[in-house]
């Protein structure tokens, strides 16, 4: 029954899905807005990588969203996981992690560190930014977790971290709805030389805190879902 | 043979989004529903960037001189999905969040004998 109201369903998406897309040309331009922001992007913003730009620059105020969204379910994770009888010591039962395992984590950990904050720092010039970095660098701390399940992060200075980075964001946001071109998160540092790492205003200082932000996020959400698992 | 070159990549990311949504519907246990929301999340994504794709397009990146602004892919769509993959990632570490109480209140994942969750 129910497999069978689910087929059905699905063949209507499958009927509404092409008959809309068969409109869709691919492979061709279809937005002006895409065309303008390749052409002036470079200029406008100092940015290198068009994508960051329209991510940091022309559409930022969405980002500020998109961080809060993260945000806010990391909030609910802890809600969630916290909700029955709170966090709990891990059981010291747990194998011991094998000399190979705790060498190489100590020896990936500060390179897996460098490497998110290369992506992150590098994000208005190469492929990669704040939510790419981040991710890199919570990926460090869970091989610190799959290694040694009685290291734990530091709950304060994630959550100082956490904070840190949205204050900045916001921060140079308001500041430059004060000194800038009078609107929230207007770019008023100057653009430096461009296809250089001192370049693109305020959009790396902007990558740097989402990389410290998501981060700080992304470990505390595989400390959260691990505090549960024995 | 030209429909399929024409519109391989729609009907690919199309495909995902069927697959990921016959298995949210269709199927009982709780953690292969979110791996399906996982599947259809990925073909959503795999479909936004397939519209702005250009035929020979480069990345909309002037990593080295010579690139024209007139070959680049169309870079909002590409803004749009970091967005998607993002908030992608935040309904996945809630749903998982959840899945493990439930499994702590109920001993299992099966939707059909959880009361609350059944249609």
């Amino acid at each position: 029954m129910r497999t069978t109201v689910s087929i059905v369903l699905l063949a209507v998406v499958i009927l509404g899905f092409g008959l809309s897309l068969l409109d869709v040309p691919f492979a061709e331009r279809k937005s002006q807005i895409g065309d303008y922001y390749i052409v002036n992007g470079r200029d406008q913003t100092g940015a290198t990588n068009i994508v960051t730009s329209v991510v940091l620059d022309y559409r930022g105020f969405d980002t500020l969203g998109e961080i809060t969204v993260l945000f806010v379910a990391a909030l609910g994770l802890g809600a969630v996981m916290a909700a029955a009888g709170g966090r709990r010591e891990r059981p010291s039962t747990t194998e011991p992690p094998s000399l190979v395992l705790r060498t190489g984590t100590n020896v990936l950990f500060p390179l897996l560190i460098l490497f998110g904050v290369y992506i992150f720092v590098h994000g208005h010039l190469t492929p990669g930014g704040g939510f790419q970095g981040g991710a890199i660098i919570a990926s460090a701390f869970l091989l610190v977790y799959l290694c040694c399940r009685e290291r734990r992060i530091n709950l304060a200075r994630k959550t100082a971290a956490d904070s840190l980075g949205g204050i900045v964001f916001v921060g140079l946001g308001l500041v430059g709805l004060a000194v800038g071109s009078r609107y929230f998160l207007s770019d008023f540092l100057p653009k430096g030389s461009l296809d250089t790492l001192f370049s693109a205003g305020m959009i790396p200082i902007i990558y740097i805190a989402i990389g410290i932000k998501v981060g700080a996020e992304l470990a505390g959400v595989i400390d959260d879902l691990l505090e549960e698992t024995e | 043979m030209t429909f399929l070159h024409n519109y391989i990549y729609y009907i690919g990311a199309l495909g995902l989004v069927l697959i990921g949504l016959l298995i949210v519907l269709a199927k009982h246990n709780l953690i292969k529903v979110i791996i399906g929301l996982s599947i259809l999340d990925t073909g959503i994504n795999l479909f936004i960037i397939a519209v702005g794709y250009i035929r020979e397009g480069t990345a909309p990146i002037f990593s080295e001189p010579g690139l024209e602004p007139g070959r680049m892919v169309d870079p909002v769509p590409q803004a749009l999905v970091l967005t998607s993959i993002v908030i992608g990632v935040a309904i996945l570490a809630l749903a998982l969040g959840l899945a493990v109480k439930l499994h702590k209140e109920y001993g299992h994942l099966d939707l059909r004998k959880i009361k609350e969750l059944r249609w």
